[in-house]
């Protein structure tokens, strides 16, 4: 065996051996409860993208209705006496 | 629709339970190895591993083929990453002599068997660094005392 793979080997077998914590009964709750605080999170970030989108929409609507800016614009300079 | 929604986040409850009963003394024996703190006292390891498992939770239903378990320790190793600074003074357990980033290179390679391109890509890391961090941290882990450390140097 060569001695890079002797080290390794050395340094597995002591992280293997190494005492392993008890784990604590609530730990998929906790984990659960944080989990369930991200998604509504998550949620409500996502709803207020929406809720900007849709604001952003009626008020390009309700804009476009008022000005129509497709109709041509009047004319403002007199064209004749001059 | 909504009969169903909570059918399924139901199912993926019971699915992260069976999980975590599964993986969690393996993925808490990693954060311990990390932050460095002795096993039978680890309240930074259990933060840590309950942030890291909250995201596998909410990512549940996004998961599809993926492995919760390879997700999980990702983010773990991510998480510890980012706060590296705060685990810098360790107080027992194995590694606690070495450097956090150290420390988090070799649990990977070596306590998980991660291969060093993909640690090195889930680090954001070139390899080369990835192989020099494990080196000098295995040559610091074996050289270091049996018995437990006492004071700070």
């Amino acid at each position: 065996m060569s001695l890079p793979d002797r080290k390794e080997t050395e340094v597995r077998l002591l992280l293997r051996q190494s005492v392993h914590p008890v784990v604590p009964p609530d730990l998929a709750l906790r984990a659960a409860v944080a989990g369930e605080r991200l998604l509504r999170r998550r949620r409500a970030l996502l709803a207020l993208v929406w809720a900007v989108l849709l604001f952003l929409a009626c008020g390009a609507a309700v804009w476009l209705s008022i000005a129509q800016p497709w109709s041509a614009a009047p004319e403002t300079t007199p064209t004749v006496g001059w | 629709m909504s009969r169903g929604r909570r059918r399924q986040a139901q199912r993926h409850a019971r699915e992260f339970d069976a999980f975590v009963a599964g993986a969690g003394r393996r993925l808490l024996h990693a954060a311990v190895l990390l932050t460095g703190e002795p096993p039978a006292r680890a309240p930074a390891a259990e933060r840590l591993l309950v942030s890291a498992l909250a995201r596998t939770y909410a990512d549940w239903a996004r998961l599809r083929g993926d492995d919760p378990y390879e997700h999980t320790r990702q983010e773990l190793a991510a998480r510890f990453a980012r706060q590296r600074r705060r685990h810098r003074r360790a107080e027992g357990g194995v590694l606690s002599r070495l450097p956090p980033q150290e420390r988090l290179v070799v649990v990977l390679r070596h306590g998980e068997g991660v291969a060093e391109e993909q640690a090195a890509a889930g680090l954001g890391l070139p390899p080369e660094r990835v192989r020099a961090l494990c080196e000098r941290g295995m040559a610091a882990a074996l050289s270091r005392p049996r018995e437990p450390v006492g004071g700070a140097a």
